[in-house]
């Protein structure tokens, strides 16, 4: 007997996707038609002289150094977070499984950092390390180390990498905490029988089994860096000092709403609307598919 | 269910409707103009303050003042309003966007013809050349309307030059005066001697103008969007070279793109500023030391110089595309704004530059210079000469990615990087590439 619910009007389900259909349509596909349009564009800021260039936005990309600059200023940073953001959460969970005493407590407060907006992240990190009267700023002089992001290169990125990385542990925490938490545990007492240390333990066991984990989150991860840095950065060293800390999303905004060069700046987004295509394939692609839960 | 009857509606509430339509008809015939603006805290109460004065003066147009965030945020949001078809009546630009705005020609109507069309008496003599001079177009005829405009300045710190052994009644003149005040200061144990704000607009844009010497080909772009820049030249290589030199000996600490530096002065941690003339409130609040405010230093060797120095700040640009009748009402309420005494009032409390010469003479009748020394220094610096055609402003494309490139390449210098004629170079090269866009993309 057929004990589902048939329906047999063929409108409906369109009816029920149509707003998800909307949304995505208007949220998604219409701006990144516009941003593909304009990139073909070279107009003024109002829009009253407006010529059709064909490719010539894209080939004054490749021959932009500052451009070519930005990839790797974005590279070296979206490594960065994703590296030392991952090891480090990765790091906090495993001593966060361990507790058993007060756990909840240690859980909420890493997990706390994940509701602070992006751009309180940058300033909170700013003031923390404000070259005049930061607190670590003070910290770190008894030490020996002068720092001034205003000035050093060095110094502005590594401020928007710990101000990323802090933003994003609770974040991957919260997935790491969940893997190891479904990992049997008959499997690591049967290590620990055979006379398996805990590094052993964790490198031959636990952390290959948190592989899908680890590659879902270094994806999730370089797409944060990627994109909601954004509010870090500009709340924070709004791309320098010189462009040290100025990556490609950033540039899109500076170039597009600042330099009111909205030829440039649409072409520049649609690069990085093919790089999300990339990683979006390539989770679905490899990490869905190949790595096993 | 009950259904709405109008037969139930009572005489009382009838009356009562007829009522609220007829008070509310002199509401609806009044006409409202918009205002988009970027002063926050006290300037922002002293803008409504001018819409209020304004509205409460007359009941035909009620003057809507928006706050639009930065500069930059308040242009980016009527560039948008006007793409999509309905712009504000009055915009707030930044003097860097005036180019942008400029060639603009369908977007907005110059302030000249909207004074003729409406009628209103406006005589362009009374404002300062300085000042209407950058906000004018070829021939001489103003474009947008002069709101608040600020000069570069020198500050320094009474106290600091006192414990140095420094005359604390004597601006340092020149360059070379300044940092032979500033060894002095720093054997005296202050950890900063000088600090800068807006780098590019003082040690270069104000720097070729105070100096007469042009910073761009065409007549710093007043001659036509080819121009190119021209801050490589030995003398400007020398000032650069000379701050990367003071860095080094410690005399001059890098506070930041924009006015970062002014919290270094008033803090007392710096003892000599150069920086916005607008710093002044600031400044007088907040500090807790006796300052002074002098001249922009210069160059004694270079012939000309001190010539003029140039504006920043803001103007107001009047959109096209509103109702023609509205434009009545947007020269009412520049005419309005150009009062004497209300621009004199606007220039003591803000530290902004009097727009017209009449602002200023009220200013001085009333004693205000003498009673808050340095005050007039800034206005000076404008006035005391007649602009030539290398200090008449600067007329260029991009020009907010132009400081931005000079930014970054400065901030090459003052880390060590690389050299000043390099950093120089470079950013003649790279703002040349946005000029050069400028021009193909405004044919």
């Amino acid at each position: 007997m057929e004990k589902r619910v048939v329906f047999d009007s063929k409108l409906l389900p369109y009816l029920l996707i149509a707003p998800q259909l909307v949304i995505t349509g208007v949220f998604f596909f219409w701006p990144a038609g516009q941003a593909l349009y304009q990139s073909f564009l070279e107009q003024d800021a109002f829009g009253n002289s407006v010529t059709f260039v064909g490719l010539k936005n894209f080939i004054a990309l490749l021959h932009d150094e500052t451009y070519l600059e930005s990839f790797k200023t974005t590279a070296i940073f979206s490594v960065a977070v994703a590296v030392l953001g991952l090891s480090l959460s990765l790091f906090l969970a495993t001593q966060a499984d361990r507790v058993i005493k007060g756990s909840r407590w240690y859980r909420t407060v890493l997990i706390a950092p994940y509701a602070v907006a992006p751009a309180i992240v940058g300033v909170l990190w700013m003031f923390l390390l404000s070259p005049s009267l930061g607190l670590l700023t003070h910290a770190l002089a008894a030490v020996g180390i002068e720092w001034d992001h205003n000035m050093n290169q060095t110094q502005g990125l590594l401020l928007v990498i710990v101000a990323a990385v802090w933003k994003q542990i609770s974040y991957n925490f919260i997935f790491f905490l969940a893997g190891l938490q479904s990992i049997p545990k008959s499997l690591i007492e049967a290590a620990s029988i055979d006379g398996a240390g805990r590094t052993r333990r964790f490198w031959d066991i636990i952390f290959p089994l948190l592989t899908p984990t680890t590659f879902f989150l270094f994806v999730v991860n370089m797409v944060y860096a990627f994109f909601d840095t954004f509010a870090i950065i500009d709340a924070s060293t709004k791309g320098g000092p010189g462009r040290a800390t100025e990556i490609l999303v950033y540039k899109v905004y500076h170039d597009g709403f600042k330099g009111l060069d909205l030829g440039a700046s649409a072409a520049q987004s649609v690069v990085l609307m093919v790089i999300v295509i990339a990683l979006t394939f390539l989770q679905f692609r490899y990490v869905e598919r190949k790595v096993q839960y | 269910m009950t259904r709405l009857n109008p037969s139930r509606f009572s005489p009382v509430a009838i009356g009562i409707a007829t009522i609220a339509l007829f008070t509310a008809l002199p509401a609806a015939a009044q006409t409202e103009i918009q205002w988009w603006h970027a002063m926050t805290g006290a300037l922002g109460d002293r803008v409504n303050d001018f819409a209020k004065d304004f509205n409460a003066s007359q009941s035909q147009y009620k003057v809507v003042p928006v706050f639009k965030g930065s500069y930059a945020e308040t242009m980016t949001a009527a560039i948008a309003a006007t793409r999509a078809g309905n712009p504000p009546h009055i915009v707030q630009v930044f003097e860097v966007g005036t180019a942008t705005m400029m060639s603009a020609k369908k977007s907005v109507k110059p302030v000249h013809e909207l004074m003729r069309e409406a009628g209103e008496k406006f005589d362009p003599k009374a404002y300062v050349s300085a000042v209407t001079g950058y906000f004018s177009d070829a021939k001489g005829n103003l474009v947008s309307f002069p709101f608040n405009s600020s000069t570069t300045v020198f500050y320094y710190n009474k106290d600091a030059f006192k414990r140095a052994g420094l005359d604390p009644n004597k601006s340092p003149a020149t360059w070379p005066e300044v940092m032979a005040a500033a060894a002095k200061i720093k054997v005296a144990g202050d950890k900063c001697a000088f600090s800068s704000g807006w780098q590019s607009w003082v040690h270069l844009e104000n720097f070729s103008a105070w100096h007469n010497v042009p910073f761009a080909s065409k007549n710093n772009g007043f001659g036509g969007t080819d121009a190119r820049l021209m801050f490589n030249s030995p003398l400007h290589e020398k000032h650069i070279a000379n701050m990367a030199d003071w860095m080094k000996k410690g005399y001059f600490t890098y506070g930041g793109r924009t006015n970062e530096a002014e919290s270094k002065f008033f803090s007392g941690e710096c003892a000599m500023l150069t920086s916005s003339s607008a710093a002044y409130a600031n400044i007088k609040r907040n500090a807790k030391f006796d300052w002074a405010v002098g001249p922009l230093p210069y160059y004694r060797d270079v012939p000309g110089a001190p010539q003029n120095t140039i504006i920043g700040g803001a103007s107001l640009w009047v959109m096209n595309g509103k109702p023609a009748g509205d434009y009545k009402g947007v020269a009412k309420f520049f005419t309005f704004l150009s009062d004497p005494q209300r621009q004199a009032t606007w220039h003591q409390v803000t530290g902004y530059l009097p727009i017209t010469h009449a602002a200023y003479e009220v200013t001085k009748k009333a004693g205000f210079y003498d009673k808050n020394p340095g005050t007039d220094v800034s206005v000076k610096q404008m006035i005391e000469k007649d602009v030539t055609l290398s200090s008449r402003g600067l007329r260029l494309g991009n020009f907010v990615q132009i400081r931005a490139v000079i930014d970054e390449e400065l901030e090459g210098v003052w880390s060590g990087k690389q050299t000043a004629k390099a950093a120089l170079d470079n950013a003649v090269k790279r703002g040349n590439e946005q000029l050069e866009k400028f021009q193909s993309a405004n044919k």
